[in-house]
């Protein structure tokens, strides 16, 4: 299984991450090779078998509470670690030209 | 500092608490005594000691012993946390640059939990970044040593936590384990680590890498210490709707009962090659002691563990790409200068992450991507229901499983560094557990015979049964005694 340069483009743009030329070339080894390794999980007869889609035990699962308002952070907590703010809002680069 | 104090770093926290409770020393004393050698430490186990913070806890904790009202055998205890546990007003990195200056606005569950039993932090811990590694290799702050040997890691994710247990600079701390993160650590520095069943341990206010997979766990020097530790952390949290209900037992209790008429599950394929001779012989010096002891060794099959490293890799990087998305440059963290928000974006996250970070959102985004999910991600998590399907079957003959937590003792920093591959295969023996949402331990069974360094034995449980792991921990140290104290404490 080998990734091409222009699909560790695509998957990078998915993922909004800039990648540096070099690191394009580095990661299309990189994963090629542990997808290569994944390839084994082919191997296995899995038709019948249910995806482990929970790690708890049904039966140990905390039931669902009271849908009820309760108190929350503060507005001044939630902004205190913003990297830039307006007001009482979260305040981001132009995203509309 | 007092000499007497400075003596004392090496006993338990059991110990510690028996003469904290006859007056013999204050928190005050402890604490000062530990701070001095955190803030002598050479290994990189800190990223950050706390030493005013510290200071005013042990000074309350003194001053309600001497009214007393004494909280719990914790109350005075100088513990570590490892950098992924939110502390309020002390910043809280996970090993990243994206969270550099990041101070968090309330207390993980089990930090708060611990600061109800009267514990002294002394900071926050070194650790792989996100916690994703093997070696404590990927923190953005510089990697941690291992106090047996400098050259050597001290294992990963929770390297700092590990070492700083085993150098004595804290008495406790508690670490994550995602894939083997905690018991990793613990084998290569001569600890004892536990990572819990998934759903015994809150993770509010733990910064999440797989949710499906990670679980908070205590470190110590002993199993009645990890015991102790973890009884006070377990529990249900509504605040965490994966943690479960089920009551807590005392892991205390029922501890001494020895390993007679335990039935030891031996994995045959754990045993077919690929671990290191010397680990293998000293893992199984420990088996015969258990036979001594009176326990009934039986082999079990644990067949699609061999697929287990594939699935995690599928699974693992799948979570941690959805749980990364929030480091975006706008609540919080690190944010990269640009003219639009997309490319604001992608900057932020590309000056942000470091390389491991870097290649497994990569790796989840695509196993996630439209086309490939089927192939990748749900295939994965049916081999996931097969492996637990084994340990299900396992269990039916056996009461634990036992086995090696690495296939070698600590490996030397940059060893594997520059092969991905490799260091993920370093974690085959502990992450089928992690997929199985089971218990393990890892308790130093001896030392390698030729390189002198720590080799810790995993035992794995029934799901909600630590307390058997504790029992037959318990037994094994009770025979073997500890193990001396590292060259590097």
């Amino acid at each position: 299984m080998a990734l091409t340069l222009d699909e560790v483009r695509r998957i990078a743009q998915l993922a909004r991450l800039r990648l540096a030329p070099e690191e394009e070339e580095r990661y299309a080894g990189q994963l090629s090779a542990i997808l290569s390794y994944v390839e084994q999980l082919r191997e296995l007869d899995v038709s019948g078998v249910e995806p482990m889609t929970h790690a708890l035990a049904a039966g140990d699962a905390a039931p669902l509470r009271e849908d009820a308002v309760q108190p929350s952070l503060g507005i001044e907590k939630a902004l205190a670690n913003a990297p830039e703010r307006e007001g009482t809002c979260f305040k981001v680069p132009r995203i509309i030209e | 500092m007092s000499a007497g104090a400075a003596s004392l770093l090496d006993s338990s926290i059991a110990e510690l608490a028996g003469r904290l409770a006859r007056n013999e020393v204050s928190s005050r004393e402890i604490t000062e005594a530990a701070l001095s050698r955190a803030a002598a430490d050479r290994l990189g186990a800190f990223l950050r000691v706390t030493p005013e913070a510290a200071h005013r806890a042990a000074r309350a904790s003194d001053e309600r012993r001497a009214r007393g009202a004494a909280l719990s055998p914790l109350d005075g205890v100088p513990l570590g946390l490892k950098d992924i546990f939110l502390t309020e007003g002390v910043e809280t990195t996970a090993g990243s640059r994206i969270l550099q200056g990041f101070v968090p606005p309330c207390d993980a569950t089990v930090v708060e939990r611990l600061r109800a039993c009267g514990a002294v932090f002394l900071g926050k811990l070194n650790m792989d970044e996100f916690a994703m590694g093997s070696s404590n290799e990927n923190s953005a702050y510089g990697p941690c040593r291992n106090p047996w040997d400098p050259t050597r890691t001290p294992g990963g994710s929770s390297g700092g936590s590990a070492a700083a247990v085993a150098a004595r600079q804290v008495f406790g701390a508690l670490g994550t384990d995602t894939g083997g993160s905690i018991r990793q650590p613990a084998s290569f520095c001569g600890v004892v680590g536990v990572k819990p069943t998934y759903g015994r341990v809150s993770r509010y206010g733990v910064i999440a890498f797989a949710s499906s997979l990670d679980q908070v766990g205590p470190f110590a020097r002993t199993v009645g210490d990890a015991a102790l530790l973890l009884g006070r952390i377990a529990g249900h949290d509504p605040r965490d709707l994966t943690s479960s209900t089920r009551p807590v037992p005392d892991y205390l209790a029922g501890m001494e009962e020895g390993a007679r008429g335990l039935r030891i599950g031996v994995p045959r394929e754990y045993f077919q090659g690929g671990v290191e001779a010397g680990v293998e012989r000293t893992v199984r010096a420990a088996l015969a002691v258990y036979e001594r002891l009176g326990a009934k060794l039986v082999e079990v099959s644990l067949p699609h563990s061999r697929y287990a490293v594939a699935a995690y890799y599928l699974i693992a990087p799948a979570e941690a790409s959805s749980n990364l998305a929030r480091y975006d440059g706008v609540r919080f963290g690190l944010r990269a200068g640009a003219p639009g928000l997309k490319e604001m974006y992608g900057e932020t996250r590309a000056r942000g992450f470091g390389p491991e970070p870097k290649r497994r959102i990569m790796l989840g985004t695509y196993a996630l991507s439209a086309g490939y999910y089927d192939a990748y991600y749900l295939r994965a998590q049916k081999v996931r229901s097969l492996i637990r399907r084994d340990f299900d079957e396992a269990f039916r003959s056996c009461d634990v499983v036992a086995g090696p937590v690495s296939p070698t003792v600590a490996f030397r920093l940059g060893e594997k560094a520059d092969d991905p591959l490799q260091m993920y295969l370093a974690d085959i023996f502990t992450i089928p557990c992690s997929l199985a949402a089971l218990p393990g331990l890892s308790v130093p069974c001896g030392l390698h015979p030729a390189e002198g360094l720590p080799v810790g034995l995993q035992l794995l449980g029934r799901p909600f049964d630590e307390a058997t792991l504790f029992r037959a921990a318990r037994a094994l140290e009770r025979e073997l005694g500890p193990l001396p104290a590292p060259r590097g404490a």
